[in-house]
Protein backbone atom coordinates (compact mmCIF):
# COMPACT_ATOMS: atom_id res chain seq x y z
CA UNK A 1 0.00 0.00 0.00
CA UNK A 2 2.82 2.37 1.00
CA UNK A 3 4.41 1.56 -2.49
CA UNK A 4 1.38 2.31 -4.36
CA UNK A 5 0.78 5.73 -2.35
CA UNK A 6 4.45 6.81 -3.22
CA UNK A 7 4.64 5.94 -7.20
CA UNK A 8 1.38 7.96 -6.98
CA UNK A 9 2.12 10.66 -5.58
CA UNK A 10 5.63 10.88 -7.75
CA UNK A 11 8.78 12.25 -5.24
CA UNK A 12 8.44 13.84 -2.01
CA UNK A 13 9.07 17.30 -1.67
CA UNK A 14 11.12 18.48 0.98
CA UNK A 15 9.07 19.32 4.25
CA UNK A 16 9.97 23.19 5.92
CA UNK A 17 11.94 22.61 9.01
CA UNK A 18 12.34 24.66 11.97
CA UNK A 19 15.00 27.38 11.98
CA UNK A 20 15.14 27.93 8.19
CA UNK A 21 13.32 30.26 5.96
CA UNK A 22 9.52 29.79 5.39
CA UNK A 23 9.02 28.79 1.87
CA UNK A 24 7.84 31.99 0.27
CA UNK A 25 4.61 31.77 -2.08
CA UNK A 26 1.98 34.35 -3.75
CA UNK A 27 -1.87 33.03 -3.48
CA UNK A 28 -5.00 33.89 -4.26
CA UNK A 29 -6.68 34.58 -0.84
CA UNK A 30 -9.91 36.01 0.53
CA UNK A 31 -8.54 39.61 1.06
CA UNK A 32 -6.44 39.65 -2.42
CA UNK A 33 -3.66 38.24 -3.35
CA UNK A 34 -1.07 37.78 -0.51
CA UNK A 35 2.67 37.20 -0.68
CA UNK A 36 4.34 35.36 2.29
CA UNK A 37 6.89 38.66 1.89
CA UNK A 38 3.49 40.63 3.03
CA UNK A 39 4.09 39.89 6.30
CA UNK A 40 7.38 40.54 7.28
CA UNK A 41 7.67 42.40 10.62
CA UNK A 42 4.99 40.44 12.20
CA UNK A 43 4.58 37.11 13.57
CA UNK A 44 2.40 34.91 10.92
CA UNK A 45 -0.07 31.81 11.96
CA UNK A 46 -0.61 29.81 8.80
CA UNK A 47 -2.87 27.30 8.99
CA UNK A 48 -4.52 24.80 6.88
CA UNK A 49 -8.06 22.92 7.39
CA UNK A 50 -9.43 19.96 5.50
CA UNK A 51 -11.85 21.36 3.76
CA UNK A 52 -14.71 24.47 4.08
CA UNK A 53 -18.14 23.45 5.06
CA UNK A 54 -17.10 21.05 7.29
CA UNK A 55 -18.13 21.02 10.85
CA UNK A 56 -14.32 20.20 12.09
CA UNK A 57 -13.12 22.98 10.80
CA UNK A 58 -16.02 25.14 11.20
CA UNK A 59 -15.89 24.94 15.45
CA UNK A 60 -11.87 25.85 14.32
CA UNK A 61 -12.38 28.64 12.24
CA UNK A 62 -14.48 30.27 15.16
CA UNK A 63 -11.98 29.72 17.65
CA UNK A 64 -9.43 30.89 15.03
CA UNK A 65 -11.51 34.13 14.79
CA UNK A 66 -11.94 34.20 18.61
CA UNK A 67 -8.39 34.74 19.31
CA UNK A 68 -7.58 37.01 16.62
CA UNK A 69 -7.54 40.25 18.51
CA UNK A 70 -5.38 38.54 20.93
CA UNK A 71 -3.24 37.88 18.74
CA UNK A 72 -2.93 41.08 17.19
CA UNK A 73 -1.95 42.54 20.68
CA UNK A 74 0.96 39.99 20.20
CA UNK A 75 2.11 41.37 16.58
CA UNK A 76 0.84 38.18 15.13
CA UNK A 77 -1.71 37.60 11.80
CA UNK A 78 -3.54 34.77 10.84
CA UNK A 79 -3.54 33.21 7.66
CA UNK A 80 -5.65 29.95 6.50
CA UNK A 81 -5.16 27.89 3.86
CA UNK A 82 -7.63 24.91 1.93
CA UNK A 83 -7.25 23.25 -1.50
CA UNK A 84 -11.24 24.67 -2.34
CA UNK A 85 -11.99 27.18 -4.76
CA UNK A 86 -12.38 31.42 -3.89
CA UNK A 87 -15.97 31.21 -3.89
CA UNK A 88 -16.05 28.22 -1.58
CA UNK A 89 -13.81 30.08 1.02
CA UNK A 90 -16.31 33.26 0.52
CA UNK A 91 -19.77 31.38 0.89
CA UNK A 92 -18.31 29.38 3.99
CA UNK A 93 -17.26 32.66 5.31
CA UNK A 94 -20.14 34.23 5.21
CA UNK A 95 -22.10 31.08 6.27
CA UNK A 96 -19.91 31.34 9.73
CA UNK A 97 -20.98 34.76 9.87
CA UNK A 98 -24.41 34.32 9.33
CA UNK A 99 -24.56 30.93 12.00
CA UNK A 100 -22.39 31.90 14.28
CA UNK A 101 -22.41 35.50 14.41
CA UNK A 102 -18.44 35.82 14.24
CA UNK A 103 -16.47 37.48 11.37
CA UNK A 104 -13.55 35.57 9.99
CA UNK A 105 -11.21 38.53 8.90
CA UNK A 106 -8.35 37.06 8.14
CA UNK A 107 -7.16 35.64 5.01
CA UNK A 108 -8.03 32.09 3.43
CA UNK A 109 -5.95 30.97 0.60
CA UNK A 110 -7.49 29.17 -2.13
CA UNK A 111 -5.18 26.62 -2.70
CA UNK A 112 -6.72 24.67 -5.50
CA UNK A 113 -3.63 24.36 -7.40
CA UNK A 114 -1.72 22.97 -3.93
CA UNK A 115 1.22 24.99 -4.56
CA UNK A 116 1.16 26.20 -0.99
CA UNK A 117 -0.11 22.72 0.62
CA UNK A 118 2.67 20.78 -1.08
CA UNK A 119 5.85 23.60 -0.62
CA UNK A 120 4.71 23.24 3.36
CA UNK A 121 3.87 19.57 3.46
CA UNK A 122 0.42 19.61 4.44
CA UNK A 123 -1.25 16.84 2.55
CA UNK A 124 -0.62 13.55 4.00
CA UNK A 125 -1.18 10.94 1.89
CA UNK A 126 -2.00 8.24 4.36
CA UNK A 127 -4.97 10.01 5.30
CA UNK A 128 -6.03 11.81 2.64
CA UNK A 129 -4.93 13.23 -0.64
CA UNK A 130 -7.70 15.48 -1.31
CA UNK A 131 -7.73 17.55 1.54
CA UNK A 132 -4.70 19.06 4.12
CA UNK A 133 -4.37 18.01 7.84
CA UNK A 134 -4.77 20.30 10.08
CA UNK A 135 -1.21 21.93 10.13
CA UNK A 136 -0.14 25.20 12.05
CA UNK A 137 3.12 27.03 11.31
CA UNK A 138 4.77 30.01 13.25
CA UNK A 139 6.74 32.39 11.63
CA UNK A 140 8.39 34.47 12.58
CA UNK A 141 9.25 38.86 11.72
CA UNK A 142 11.95 37.36 9.74
CA UNK A 143 10.31 35.03 7.85
CA UNK A 144 11.59 32.33 9.87
CA UNK A 145 10.05 29.39 9.95
CA UNK A 146 9.59 28.69 14.27
CA UNK A 147 7.19 25.76 14.51
CA UNK A 148 5.04 23.48 13.52
CA UNK A 149 2.28 21.70 14.72
CA UNK A 150 0.24 18.07 12.46
CA UNK A 151 -2.96 17.30 13.39
CA UNK A 152 -5.13 14.94 11.94
CA UNK A 153 -8.38 15.20 10.36
CA UNK A 154 -10.64 13.92 13.11
CA UNK A 155 -8.94 16.13 16.08
CA UNK A 156 -9.67 19.82 16.00
CA UNK A 157 -6.68 22.15 17.35
CA UNK A 158 -6.56 23.88 20.88
CA UNK A 159 -6.20 27.80 19.96
CA UNK A 160 -4.89 28.49 23.55
CA UNK A 161 -2.08 26.33 22.48
CA UNK A 162 -1.42 28.21 19.59
CA UNK A 163 -1.62 31.64 21.76
CA UNK A 164 0.59 29.99 23.94
CA UNK A 165 3.34 28.98 21.69
CA UNK A 166 3.67 32.36 20.59
CA UNK A 167 3.39 33.93 23.44
CA UNK A 168 6.42 31.49 24.73
CA UNK A 169 8.53 31.83 21.54
CA UNK A 170 8.20 35.74 22.40
CA UNK A 171 9.31 35.34 25.55
CA UNK A 172 12.11 33.29 24.40
CA UNK A 173 13.25 35.85 21.80
CA UNK A 174 13.01 39.03 24.50
CA UNK A 175 14.75 37.08 27.06
CA UNK A 176 17.21 34.63 25.90
CA UNK A 177 15.86 31.67 27.86
CA UNK A 178 13.37 28.65 27.27
CA UNK A 179 10.22 27.48 28.34
CA UNK A 180 9.31 24.30 30.55
CA UNK A 181 6.33 21.83 29.71
CA UNK A 182 2.84 23.30 30.27
CA UNK A 183 4.64 27.17 30.87
CA UNK A 184 2.31 29.81 30.90
CA UNK A 185 3.05 33.73 30.58
CA UNK A 186 4.09 34.84 34.30
CA UNK A 187 5.38 31.44 35.23
CA UNK A 188 9.39 30.59 35.55
CA UNK A 189 11.58 30.39 32.51
CA UNK A 190 14.27 28.09 31.84
CA UNK A 191 17.93 29.51 32.51
CA UNK A 192 19.85 27.58 28.95
CA UNK A 193 22.19 25.36 30.17
CA UNK A 194 25.90 26.03 31.04
CA UNK A 195 28.26 24.52 27.94
CA UNK A 196 31.56 24.60 29.41
CA UNK A 197 32.85 22.51 33.08
CA UNK A 198 33.54 26.51 34.32
CA UNK A 199 30.33 27.96 33.44
CA UNK A 200 28.43 24.47 35.20
CA UNK A 201 30.71 25.02 38.11
CA UNK A 202 29.76 28.61 38.65
CA UNK A 203 26.27 28.41 37.85
CA UNK A 204 25.45 27.23 41.11
CA UNK A 205 26.28 30.76 42.78
CA UNK A 206 24.90 32.94 40.12
CA UNK A 207 21.06 33.40 42.21
CA UNK A 208 18.99 31.37 40.18
CA UNK A 209 16.85 28.54 41.36
CA UNK A 210 18.80 25.65 40.75
CA UNK A 211 17.79 21.85 41.19
CA UNK A 212 21.17 20.97 39.85
CA UNK A 213 24.22 22.86 37.68
CA UNK A 214 21.92 22.01 34.46
CA UNK A 215 18.35 22.89 35.63
CA UNK A 216 17.90 26.32 37.12
CA UNK A 217 14.71 28.63 36.48
CA UNK A 218 14.54 31.99 36.81
CA UNK A 219 11.45 34.31 36.93
CA UNK A 220 10.97 37.15 34.75
CA UNK B 1 -8.65 41.26 -6.52
CA UNK B 2 -8.33 42.44 -3.03
CA UNK B 3 -9.36 46.42 -4.02
CA UNK B 4 -9.65 46.25 -7.54
CA UNK B 5 -12.70 44.57 -8.53
CA UNK B 6 -12.95 42.65 -12.40
CA UNK B 7 -14.76 45.36 -13.81
CA UNK B 8 -12.20 47.45 -12.67
CA UNK B 9 -13.79 49.50 -9.85
CA UNK B 10 -12.20 49.99 -6.50
CA UNK B 11 -13.44 48.16 -3.39
CA UNK B 12 -14.27 50.23 -0.03
CA UNK B 13 -11.19 48.94 1.62
CA UNK B 14 -9.40 49.82 -2.16
CA UNK B 15 -10.95 53.29 -2.52
CA UNK B 16 -9.95 54.10 1.03
CA UNK B 17 -6.52 52.65 0.88
CA UNK B 18 -5.59 54.59 -2.83
CA UNK B 19 -7.74 57.91 -1.13
CA UNK B 20 -4.72 57.80 2.05
CA UNK B 21 -1.86 57.76 -0.69
CA UNK B 22 -3.44 61.17 -2.48
CA UNK B 23 -0.06 62.69 -1.05
CA UNK B 24 2.94 60.45 -1.11
CA UNK B 25 2.89 57.76 1.78
CA UNK B 26 4.99 54.56 2.97
CA UNK B 27 2.96 51.35 2.94
CA UNK B 28 3.53 51.76 6.84
CA UNK B 29 2.23 55.10 6.53
CA UNK B 30 -1.09 53.47 4.95
CA UNK B 31 -1.74 51.10 6.87
CA UNK B 32 -1.32 53.13 9.97
CA UNK B 33 -4.39 55.62 8.50
CA UNK B 34 -6.65 52.85 7.22
CA UNK B 35 -6.20 51.10 10.76
CA UNK B 36 -5.48 47.84 8.58
CA UNK B 37 -2.13 45.36 9.07
CA UNK B 38 0.49 45.97 7.37
CA UNK B 39 0.33 43.43 5.12
CA UNK B 40 -3.10 44.29 3.94
CA UNK B 41 -1.76 47.36 2.90
CA UNK B 42 1.53 45.77 0.81
CA UNK B 43 -0.81 43.65 -0.80
CA UNK B 44 -3.06 46.40 -2.34
CA UNK B 45 -0.23 48.32 -2.52
CA UNK B 46 1.20 45.91 -4.88
CA UNK B 47 -2.01 45.56 -6.63
CA UNK B 48 -2.36 49.18 -7.25
CA UNK B 49 1.12 49.32 -8.93
CA UNK B 50 0.04 46.27 -11.61
CA UNK B 51 -2.79 48.47 -12.05
CA UNK B 52 -0.39 52.04 -12.55
CA UNK B 53 -2.35 53.62 -10.31
CA UNK B 54 0.67 53.75 -8.47
CA UNK B 55 4.49 54.77 -8.44
CA UNK B 56 7.80 53.83 -6.26
CA UNK B 57 10.61 55.66 -5.44
CA UNK B 58 12.61 54.18 -2.71
CA UNK B 59 9.98 53.14 -0.04
CA UNK B 60 7.77 56.34 -1.08
CA UNK B 61 4.37 55.50 -3.63
CA UNK B 62 3.44 58.34 -5.24
CA UNK B 63 -0.32 58.37 -7.30
CA UNK B 64 -0.19 58.25 -10.94
CA UNK B 65 -2.42 60.30 -12.93
CA UNK B 66 -4.59 56.87 -13.84
CA UNK B 67 -4.99 56.55 -10.03
CA UNK B 68 -5.97 60.45 -9.48
CA UNK B 69 -8.26 59.44 -12.40
CA UNK B 70 -9.75 55.78 -10.58
CA UNK B 71 -10.60 58.38 -7.39
CA UNK B 72 -12.18 61.15 -9.23
CA UNK B 73 -14.15 59.22 -11.67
Amino acid sequence: MEEVIREQDGPSPRLPRIGEPAPPFEAETTLGTIQLEDFKGSWLILFSHPADFTPVCTTEFVAFAKIQDELRKLNTELMGLSIDSIYAHIAWVRNIEERFSVSVSFPVIADLDRKVATLYGMIMPGESRTETSRCVFVIDPNGTLRAMIYYPLTTGRNTDEILRLVKALQTTDEHTVATPANWQPGDSVIVPAPRTQEAAAERLAEGYDCKDWYFCKKSL
Amino acid sequence: MGCIQPDGLLTRCGETMLLAMWNPATAEAVAKECRLPLFRARSAIREFLEARLLEKQGETYFMTAKGVEKLEG
